[in-house]
């Protein structure tokens, strides 16, 4: 390749992270820069340009800085590096390598590798020469942590190629050549296992993106039954501060059916990431009996650190997971939280001195949120496999209020919504999941209906609505109770009560630190849910309302000591026994 | 401070606003430091040749052919052991009439710690206080404000916890104090024989406003100082941060800058993590422990500061009235400390989060019961009884003036549950009713014996 030349240019003024550039020849949006300080380089990022003026947000702080220090451009996005051993890493929001960093304050202009480069690995091959190939094709794989990690073809070669030659079953570097491909004119290209893509440019090198239509299992029973997730879902999570945004994110990342989880955090309290990192080495992993750090890869970009970078991060997270969703992977990708992103968004615009939109959040916030979201789904890749991004993205609306324009805007742009309530969380009612005001769209798909009905049970999607039903209901009588006073009510409402409360104690409510309790597998939460509807269609007979909280707490107690046991062991079924006695002494045939 | 030889003076401002002088100058680095008249002023914008300047001090007075001198760089403190013990202001000179602190110059607002290299907190800080040593245990490397009315007495209280919280250094950082405010800590801190272990940097009333945004950045640059250098449990205290906030807002609504929601800069959030993460466990064994306090305008917490502060910081600390007792208690409810898991039941007493929950719900089953009497509604036994024990709950832990030790409050939890209700009623878990129960006389021995006479009769 011949050598290019890039443009240079000459720091012109400062505000803040924004600096203006002269340049001296041609940048492209986005392009990336290294602003040349005492010796260090600042690494910053065009976002505007004007006439010979690019307005560029530096990732770092910009004390210090003066007018006509020297900028040098890159001639490319910001980039991540690809290529086995991203897992178990902890990245900060431009991909260093937090770990390898030295001392214990972050330097200004330090940037470490993302991968080990000297790292040996069992490369396999899967092709051999003569094989027509084309960005994204599967060429060779590694073990990586007892995952097959795809060695392929680099996403940005366009066109088609034939394998010119490759290498055999052996050791290899990351940046070792593993293969020569060449193109139609016989221009041979080496191939090494990484390969780089700018993070805001989205890979899509698949056959086909259809409707989602697996259910992703989380283990989370208010989630699963009620307000299901699709494998290559999206969902978010709002919820006021202290409403347990933190345990659910963690049991998720815990218990989906992922083969890859990335934690983005972003801007969020350093002490939680420490506890990320602290406990996530520790934690098994219940699908593999190993360590669930193996499969995670952490992105963590504290509150603390620069602004610019918090949102880079989220990109950053999202390419990688497109990465391995390029293998055929499922892949689970947690951001938390959100609106710090968008936040971010709104200090630079404001730098800018763009019209400000809602709250002073850029005009095209919903814009920008709804493109993003739009990068998880579920695809079939172009060798007919299916791999999928599950995205899960927390928000944290100022004030504990809905209408905020983060939380409005991501409304519009996921298809899961999972209200944490902080009334319930103020009852200790966890996971704090309001049952009512959360939704699923994806319910309402008739891929996604057909294929729960096929797969749990043939009524299953009739009985959520049963469910919801019983709980709408509840609510209300339990609002006439409030007004009218416990005997200035029918002793049916008192009845009707009752029943939503069994679903809340039995179904939404779960222990999430409980060993059998913290994780329901979809087969369980069938059986439990029939046993409750069956429960919730019995007639039963009072003589006078205090009968009534105290024989359902009865009822309540086996139900909750069922979900303590292990699924249809003796103590399971046991309770189970006691709980049909109790509903035969009241009941009404 | 005095002009030094290489330094070039400018006398030609081009404009001048309430806040800010602008000029044309070369060579000057973003975020350096300035003097104007006398006046202490920073870089805030440089758009071409021309130089913005933030006058600390306010512009009043300024003349356009003002003797403008630039440091060459930005605002440092010189850190030292000298520095304990001492008083300064915003600037980090001496407000106290000693000399000026020698030792080695610190930019201010240093680079934040590697994620990575942080230690999980988990060394417990007793106050004494059971409101917050029972309920919401505080840990060093925490973060947690006071979230207080103007009224309440946060500065008492935090005073309380910087004595006996057994922390090496105690630093505060005062914005907006009230010369009488000042006065109080140095009196408090001088009576307790604990001046040597205090730095103080101090904003007051009288000073001008936008100074006060120097102070936690000092503070924290002398926190740090001595536990990464030293080692140290440095206690960081810092009142009032709403005031902190509001300079903010001045300085960015003088800059024509798109103010965000109740008026705040949009980069609030930002401002504020920047200050609170500074409280950190090291490796080494030093730690940052910061208490704030953010005042809140009739106890709302969703306006913008102390939302934010929420989002930031690892719980709150509420302080109200309990009108029953007539004293200040540290409401159990809606005070929160995230951190407490890491310490309670592991390096206190086994019993304690069972005390802990259990009374908090019983506390709660009272003030149920409180609301069915307001309601007209009849009283059942069990919410008299509950009603009883949130008294003495009260008086007995929740109130501030109370000072005992963890273990001695986990006692007086039992005895409460012992003398108002039942084990049944209390539903702990069996194992440590049994080693915990009080033997003397309660509440169910009463029951059951009368039950026996009455059998008897």
């Amino acid at each position: 390749m011949e050598e290019k030349v890039y443009t240079k240019g000459k720091v012109k003024s400062i505000i803040a992270n924004l600096v203006i550039v002269e340049i001296d020849g041609p940048v492209s949006q986005n392009e990336i820069c290294y602003i040349k300080l005492h010796g260090t380089d600042l690494m910053a990022e065009v976002i505007k340009i004007n006439g010979n003026m690019a307005y560029v947000q530096v990732f770092e702080s910009t004390r210090s800085l003066s007018i006509d220090k020297e900028v040098e451009f890159t001639g490319h996005m910001l980039e991540v590096t690809l290529g086995p051993g991203l897992l178990s890493r902890n990245y900060d929001g431009l991909q260093n390598d937090l770990n390898t960093m030295e001392g214990i304050f972050l330097k200004k202009g330090e940037y470490t590798k993302a991968l080990d480069e000297s790292k040996k690995w069992d490369f396999k091959p899967l092709l051999k020469e003569g094989d027509r190939v084309e960005a994204g094709s599967w060429l060779g794989e590694v073990d990586e942590n007892h995952q097959s990690h795809k060695i392929m073809v680099p996403f940005k070669m366009q066109g088609s190629y034939k394998v010119k030659s490759i290498e055999e079953k052996g050791t290899f570097t990351v940046k070792d050549t593993i293969a020569v491909i060449s193109d139609a004119e016989g221009n041979a290209f080496p191939i090494t296992m990484t390969q780089n893509w700018p993070v805001k440019v989205p890979i899509k090198v698949y056959e086909s993106k259809p409707r989602p239509y697996r259910l992703l299992e989380t283990g989370v029973r208010t989630i699963d039954t009620l307000n299901p997730i699709t494998e290559g879902g999206t969902g978010f999570i709002p919820g006021p501060f202290g409403s347990g945004k933190t345990v659910l994110q963690h049991a998720l990342s815990k218990q989906a059916e992922a083969d890859i989880v990335i934690v983005a955090a972003c801007g969020e309290r350093a002490n939680e990431v420490v506890e990320i990192f602290t406990e996530f080495p520790e934690l098994d992993d219940p699908r593999t009996g190993r360590k669930l750090m193996e499969r995670t890869t952490i992105i963590a970009n504290t509150s603390n650190m620069p602004v610019a970078a918090r949102e880079a991060s989220v990109y950053t997270a999202m390419t990688i997971a497109e990465y391995y969703r390029q293998m055929a992977l499922k892949v689970l990708l947690l951001a938390d939280s959100t609106s710090r992103w968008a936040q971010a968004l709104r200090e630079m615009s404001n730098r800018m001195e763009e019209l400000p939109g809602p709250d002073a959040y850029p005009m095209d916030l919903t814009a920008i949120i709804a493109s993003f979201y739009a990068r998880a789904g579920y695809v079939y890749l172009n060798n007919d496999e299916s791999g999928s991004i599950t995205f899960i993205g927390t928000v944290s609306p100022a004030g504990g209020n809905l209408k905020e324009p983060v939380t409005e805007a991501t409304k519009k742009a996921a298809r899961c919504f999972y209200a944490l309530s902080q009334q319930r969380a103020d009852s200790k009612r966890y996971p704090a999941i309001d049952p009512i005001d959360s939704y699923s769209k994806y319910l309402e798909y008739d891929e996604v209906k057909k294929y729960l009905n096929e797969h749990i049970d043939e009524k299953w999607t009739d009985n959520i609505e049963t469910v919801k039903d019983i709980l709408i209901r509840g609510r209300e009588t339990s609002e006439q109770i409030d007004i009218l006073g416990d005997d200035g009510v029918p002793i049916d409402y008192h009845i009707t009560y009752w029943k939503s409360e069994i679903i809340d104690f039995v179904i939404l409510q779960q222990d999430a630190f409980d060993d059998i309790d913290g994780s329901t597998p979809i087969d369980r939460q069938k059986y439990m849910l029939d046993k409750i509807l069956k429960i919730c269609h019995v007639d039963f007979e009072f003589d006078s309302f205090e009968d009534t909280a105290e024989y359902f707490k009865r009822i309540i107690n086996e139900l909750k000591q069922m979900n303590y046991s292990e699924f249809e062991s003796d103590k399971f079924k046991n309770h189970e026994k006691q709980l049909e006695k109790i509903i035969e002494e009241r009941k009404v045939d | 401070m005095e002009t030094q030889a290489f330094q070039k003076i400018y006398t030609r401002i081009t404009s001048i606003t309430k806040a800010t002088c602008s000029l044309k100058a070369a060579g000057v680095g973003y975020e350096e430091l300035a003097v104007i008249n006398g006046k202490l002023a920073q870089v805030v914008k440089v758009i071409g040749g021309e130089v913005t300047l933030q006058v600390f001090g306010g512009t009043e007075g300024i003349p356009t052919n003002a003797e403008v001198v630039f440091h060459g760089k930005p605002p440092v403190l010189n850190v030292s052991d000298e520095l304990s013990g001492r008083f300064y202001n915003s600037f980090g000179h001496p407000i106290d009439g000693g000399p000026e602190v020698e030792g080695e110059e610190r930019e201010i607002g240093g680079p934040t710690v590697n994620p990575v290299r942080r230690q999980q907190p988990s060394e417990l800080i007793a106050t004494g206080i059971a409101g917050i040593d029972l309920n919401n245990t505080l840990v060093s490397g925490q973060k947690i404000p006071f979230f207080a009315d103007p009224d309440q007495p946060y500065n008492q209280v935090m005073a309380m916890v910087a004595l006996r919280a057994k922390a090496d250094k105690i630093i505060l950082g005062g914005m907006g104090l009230t010369n009488d405010d000042y006065l109080f800590f140095k009196n408090v801190f001088d009576q307790a024989g604990a001046l040597d272990r205090i730095v103080s940097f101090v904003n007051s009333t009288e000073d001008p406003p936008v100074e006060r945004l120097l102070v936690p950045d000092m503070a924290l640059t002398a926190a740090e100082y001595f536990a990464v250098d030293k080692n140290q449990d440095v206690l960081v205290l810092l009142t009032d941060m709403t005031l902190y906030a509001d300079a903010l807002a001045i300085v960015s609504n003088r800059m024509d800058q798109i103010p965000s929601k109740d008026s705040m800069p949009g980069s609030l959030y930002s401002d504020l993590a920047r200050i609170y993460e500074k409280a950190v466990q090291f490796p080494e064994g030093g730690s940052i422990t910061i208490v704030a306090v953010t005042t809140l305008s009739g106890g709302d917490i969703t306006h913008s500061i102390p939302d934010n502060t929420g989002y930031i910081t690892e719980g709150q600390l509420f302080l109200r009235k309990d009108t029953d007792i007539g004293k200040v208690i540290v409401d159990p409810f809606r005070s929160l400390s995230r951190l407490k898991q890491l310490v309670i039941g592991k390096k206190t007493r086994e019993d304690h989060p069972s005390v802990m929950n259990t009374a908090v719900r019983l506390f709660a089953d009272a003030s149920n019961a409180k609301t069915k009497l307001e309601n007209g509604f009849d009283l059942t036994d069990y919410d008299e009884r509950s009603l009883e024990f949130a008294k003495e709950y009260s008086r007995k832990l929740l109130a501030i003036d109370v000072n005992i030790d963890i273990d001695e409050m986990l006692d007086t939890g039992w005895e409460l549950f012992n003398k108002f209700f039942t084990k049944a009623e209390v539903g702990i878990k069996e194992e440590l009713v049994k080693k915990y129960w009080p033997e003397e006389e309660g509440f169910e021995d009463k029951k059951s014996e009368k039950k026996e006479t009455e059998e008897e009769a």
